[in-house]
Order: C-alpha cells, then sequence, then structure tokens
C-alpha cells in the first residue's frame, strides 16, 4: 500500500470527551495516512465507538483539534461530511425499502442525477452481490446481507475517507471473510478506511497500523508486526498422563507455568513451525511421551496484558458469548 | 440560492422514503383511519339518537330526519379533528422508529439539509393527513352527512385543516424524539385524542359542569372544532376563527423549535 506520497488524511490531538463524570477519551492523539487502513483495536466500552462518532461528525468533542480530509471538524463539519463515509455498528438501513430503494435514496442525498444514481446503484448491487435481492424489501435480508447493503450505501457517493465501527460484528466466519474482502478492494482503489474492532486477528489482516485503546487512551501504536513482537503470549500446552514424563519433561525444557494436577505444561513459542518440530524432536530424543498438545496465539487478551497491565474486561467475554 | 435548491431536493427526497413507506404497508394508513371511522359509526349509531335529541330544538329541528341525523352533523366535524389526532400518533411513531434505528444517524452524517429528516416525516404525514379526512368524511357522507359550505367556506375549511394538521404534526414530530423508546412515544400524543371528548367534539360545552366547562372552553382542540363546524355546516362560530388560527400557528411555532432542538441534541446511542 503506497503511503510515501501523501499526507495524514485524519489528524486528531489531545482528543477528549466525558460524558458526565465519566471519561470516555482522555485525550488521544493519531494520524492516519491516506490510502491506507488504520485499526483502532480495544473492547467495548474502551472508546472505540465515540471516537468514530465525533470523526464523522455525529457528536461534538470536549476538547482537542481534529481534521479530516483536510477540513477542520468543528469548523466545517459539511465540508467533512461530504469527504467520508460511515458504516456504525448499528445498521444503517432503511428496512420499509428495497435494497435498490436503499441505495437510489443515498444517491439522490447525494445529489446525484437520475440516471447517474440508478446506475450507480445497479453497480454496487452487483458488486456486493445483492443483485438477487434488489427488490425485496431490506427486513427480509440476512444480517451479512444487510451490512453488505449498509456498507454499499455508504460508498454510493465515492467517500474519500470511509468509518468503519465493529464492520464484522456479529457476522458468521464466511460473511467476515467476504466483508475483509471488499475492505482490500477498497483500499486499493485509494480509499482510506478507519476501522475499530475487538478481535486482533481482524486488524492483523486489514490495518496497516494498529492502535490500541484502553479506557480513553491510547497504549500503543504501530503495525501488525510491531504488536506482535511486542506482545509475549504466544505459547505451547503440553499434557502429559503420566507424572514422570511431566517431571522430565519440565527439566528438559524451560516451562513458564506448570499445573501439577493437570500435568500440564506451558512452553514459551512464537507459533513457527520449526521451533515446534526442534520441541518435539527433543522430547522424542529424551523419550518422553506427550499426550496432547495446543498451541495458543497471543490474542486481544494478551494485547491487552501487555499494554496495560490488566486483562482484558469482562464486557469482551460478553461481546464474544453473544 | 444553492443551498436553498438542496435543501428542498433533500426535503423532497425524504418525502419521498415516507411515501414509500406509505404506499408499502398501507396498513399504517389504515389503521390510522380505523379509530375515528369506528368512534364516528359508535357515536352516531349508538348515542346518536339520544345525543341529537340533546343538542336542542334549533339544532335538530334544522336537520332533515331526526336527531340521530342532527347529531351526525353535529360530530362529523370533531371526528374529523380527531382523525388528524390520530394521524399525528402514527407520525410520533414512526418519528421513533427512525430515531431509535441507525438510518437517522446515517443521514446525520451526510452532507444534506439538516431540517430536511424532519421536513420529509412532516411532509409524508401531510399527504397522510389529506388521505385520512379524505377517507373519513367519506364515511360521514355515505352515512347522510351534507357540508353546506360555499366554495368559500370549502377553502377556510381545507386551510384550516392543513395548518391544524401542520401544528400537530410538528408537534407529534418532537414528541417523537422526546423519548428512547418507540413504545413510550406511541402513548405521548394519547392526549391529543382525549382533548377533543374534553371540548366540544361530541357535546356542546354549555352542557358541562363549571370547571371541566371553562378548561373546554379555553383549550386549542375547540375554536378549531367550532371554526370547522362553522365552514362546514353553517353554525356561527364568532371570533373562534382567529382563536383558532391563532393556537395553530402557536403550536406549529413552539413545536418546530422544539423539534429542531431535540434533532440537534439527539444523543446517536
Amino acid at each position: 500500500m503506497n503511503t510515501n506520497n501523501s499526507g495524514p488524511t485524519i489528524q486528531v490531538h489531545g482528543l477528549r470527551k466525558s460524558y458526565g463524570r465519566q471519561v470516555v477519551l482522555d485525550g488521544i492523539d493519531f494520524e492516519v495516512a491516506q490510502g491506507t487502513v488504520y485499526s483502532l483495536l480495544g473492547p467495548n466500552g474502551s472508546g472505540k465507538t465515540t471516537t468514530i462518532q465525533i470523526l464523522s461528525t455525529l457528536i461534538s468533542a470536549d476538547d482537542g483539534h481534529v481534521r479530516v480530509a483536510g477540513h477542520d471538524l468543528s469548523r466545517e463539519p459539511d465540508a467533512v461530511r461530504a469527504a467520508i463515509g460511515v458504516t456504525g455498528q448499528f445498521s444503517a438501513v432503511d428496512k420499509f425499502l428495497t435494497g435498490e430503494e436503499n441505495l437510489v435514496l443515498m444517491a439522490d442525498l447525494r445529489h446525484m442525477g437520475k440516471r447517474e444514481g440508478r446506475h450507480r446503484a445497479a453497480e454496487l448491487l452487483d458488486r456486493f452481490d445483492l443483485a438477487e435481492a434488489a427488490n425485496k424489501p431490506v427486513s427480509t435480508y440476512s444480517g451479512g446481507m444487510q451490512r453488505r447493503l449498509d456498507l454499499a450505501m455508504t460508498l454510493v457517493g465515492d467517500p474519500q475517507i470511509i468509518f468503519l465501527d465493529e464492520p464484522t460484528a456479529g457476522l458468521d466466519p464466511r460473511s467476515r471473510r467476504t466483508m475483509w474482502q471488499i475492505v482490500r478492494g477498497l483500499v486499493a482503489s485509494g480509499v482510506t478506511i478507519f476501522l475499530t474492532t475487538q478481535y486482533l486477528e481482524e486488524a492483523d489482516q486489514l490495518a496497516d497500523r494498529i492502535a490500541v485503546l484502553d479506557h480513553g487512551k491510547l497504549v500503543a501504536q504501530g503495525t501488525a508486526a510491531e504488536l506482535k513482537r511486542l506482545v509475549p503470549g504466544g505459547h505451547i500446552s503440553l499434557q502429559f498422563t503420566d507424572a514422570i514424563a511431566f517431571d522430565k519433561a519440565a527439566l528438559l525444557l524451560t516451562p513458564t507455568s506448570r499445573d501439577d494436577e493437570a500435568l500440564t505444561l506451558q512452553v514459551p513459542a512464537g507459533g513457527d513451525v520449526r521451533s515446534l518440530k526442534s520441541m518435539l524432536d527433543r522430547l522424542d530424543d529424551a523419550g518422553i511421551e506427550v499426550d496432547g498438545l495446543t498451541v495458543h496465539m497471543p490474542d486481544l487478551d494478551d494485547v491487552f496484558l501487555a499494554f496495560t497491565g490488566h486483562p482484558d474486561t469482562t464486557e469482551h467475554q460478553e461481546a464474544i458469548a453473544r | 440560492m444553492n443551498a436553498l435548491a438542496y435543501s428542498f431536493s433533500d426535503s423532497a427526497t425524504m418525502l419521498r422514503r415516507q411515501l414509500r413507506h406509505m404506499v408499502r404497508y398501507p396498513s399504517l394508513t389504515l389503521i390510522v383511519v380505523g379509530m375515528p371511522v369506528v368512534f364516528l359509526l359508535l357515536f352516531v349509531f349508538v348515542f346518536g339518537g339520544t345525543l341529537g335529541a340533546g343538542l336542542g330544538g334549533a339544532a335538530v329541528a334544522s336537520g332533515t330526519g331526526g336527531s340521530r341525523a342532527a347529531y351526525l352533523k353535529y360530530v362529523t366535524p370533531g371526528i374529523l379533528i380527531m382523525t388528524l389526532a390520530a394521524v399525528v400518533q402514527g407520525t410520533a411513531i414512526s418519528v421513533a422508529m427512525d430515531m431509535t434505528g441507525g438510518i437517522v444517524a446515517r443521514f446525520r452524517t451526510m452532507s444534506i439539509s439538516r431540517t430536511s429528516v424532519l421536513t420529509g416525516h412532516v411532509l409524508g404525514s401531510m399527504v397522510q393527513a389529506v388521505l385520512a379526512i379524505g377517507l373519513v368524511l367519506a364515511v360521514a357522507v355515505l352515512l347522510g352527512f351534507r357540508p353546506s359550505a360555499s366554495p368559500m367556506e370549502w377553502l377556510g375549511a381545507i386551510g384550516l385543516l392543513a395548518i391544524a394538521s401542520f401544528a400537530l404534526i410538528w408537534l407529534a414530530v418532537a414528541l417523537g424524539m422526546v423519548t428512547d423508546s418507540v413504545e413510550s412515544a406511541s402513548n405521548l400524543p394519547m392526549p391529543l385524542i382525549l382533548l377533543p371528548f374534553l371540548g366540544s367534539a361530541f357535546v356542546p360545552t354549555d352542557s358541562m359542569p363549571g370547571p371541566l366547562k371553562l378548561f373546554a372552553e379555553y383549550q386549542p382542540f375547540t375554536p378549531i372544532i367550532e371554526t370547522l363546524r362553522g365552514l362546514l355546516t353553517g353554525t356561527s362560530f364568532g371570533n373562534d376563527g382567529i382563536l383558532a388560527v391563532a393556537w395553530c400557528v402557536g403550536i406549529a411555532a413552539v413545536s418546530y423549535l422544539w423539534a429542531m432542538r431535540l434533532y440537534e441534541r439527539h444523543s446517536v446511542h
């Protein structure tokens, strides 16, 4: 992704927002280069949605300077609105209209000509695999279809910057991958994307830069590789059936933790095949029988533990349970 | 000039959206019409004979066909205003549904005229009000209601219904935004349906006891109903006409400002 020839298209400095005594954003700073994907990673309640709502002119900030697409957010909100597209967490479609009518509605509000609007609607319906359902009311659409239509509506006016608030929350794995492909296609066409997510994997898959948001503060920023290097937590769990093998293995390897009752050892590992194989070879050479093995990759919990010193809040668990 | 043109175009787009909803779900309009029609039938056929007799000699004598016909003539203008109250209940519900859904949040992030979302609702409800009042009036005519209005009086009646709709619809738009749930939005306009009962819609205010009579005479629905009754059936309404227009203008202005304020401040969660 080409970021060399263009400056930041989103600049945020000292952004603050509180609701009463509750501080939602406690002075955050970041910049997003044009044509890149920037991901805000954090659990529910960390301030992700509030950030998107402020950047997309829905609510006003208490303090801070924000420029979006070259315009001051508080002085020229309409110029910002003309340059952006937003797909929020809650489906922003008109369920009483058909898919095509929703898109034509957007084209009309973007003041496109009638023919141009229809043409654009047809094109987007095709691109988002909604052509067959174009004339059905949106209330009959599946969750994935509604999300695709939602994004298609955002694209009607060819926005330069697209805000996606948890674009794959609640989607099944297949719809999630489709959404990722769509996002990649958009970036390839030169659009800047600002997205929020609770999933490290999603940020990893899509984002050029990731910022970790915790209780209204940015606790880390960097590329996915940079963050992962900083995050320990990748480990291998080994289960044994007899205590002798367990003890021998514990001496042979350098486990970070051992569970004497469950006969389980945790060994740090990056998850690459070579180091896994060499470890198994060493166990094999020593004649130690391993009963079971699980590989744990660093996940959001590890990221949080690493950067905030406290594990992810329970809200995150609830979000996954939902 | 350009901004003004966009503002018109955005409002027209939003109106088209409301009309599409109405065409796709005609049951919404029919439900709105249902209640006043039931009241019309109930009051004319069940209570009409007795209530008509109670209207007094002049009213009965001026009617042709006894006290029931006289009561039909008396109650129809009141029912028409009640129809308006039913229409605006629908307005409050649909505004609340819009505000609690995600679509209005999307509209807010777009470079469109700020008023257009609400203007679309108001214009859509005006169309619905015309249809509903037309349907209820048609039922009244089927039952034997014969307005005696001259072309000028018809114009006056239509004008009065238009400004009354405009005022009550803006009030309902504000009521639809003042709560966070669709359920309470559907209950808030309830008093508008009850107020005609506590006015001159069904019985003359003269027949009411002291304090109630005072309330009935000074509440906004009474002059509106009296003026409409006068225009359609030729009763005298004195300065009720000016009072009715003043109430409508006042309610419209206050409700418009209130609604715009709520829209600007409305929480997006």
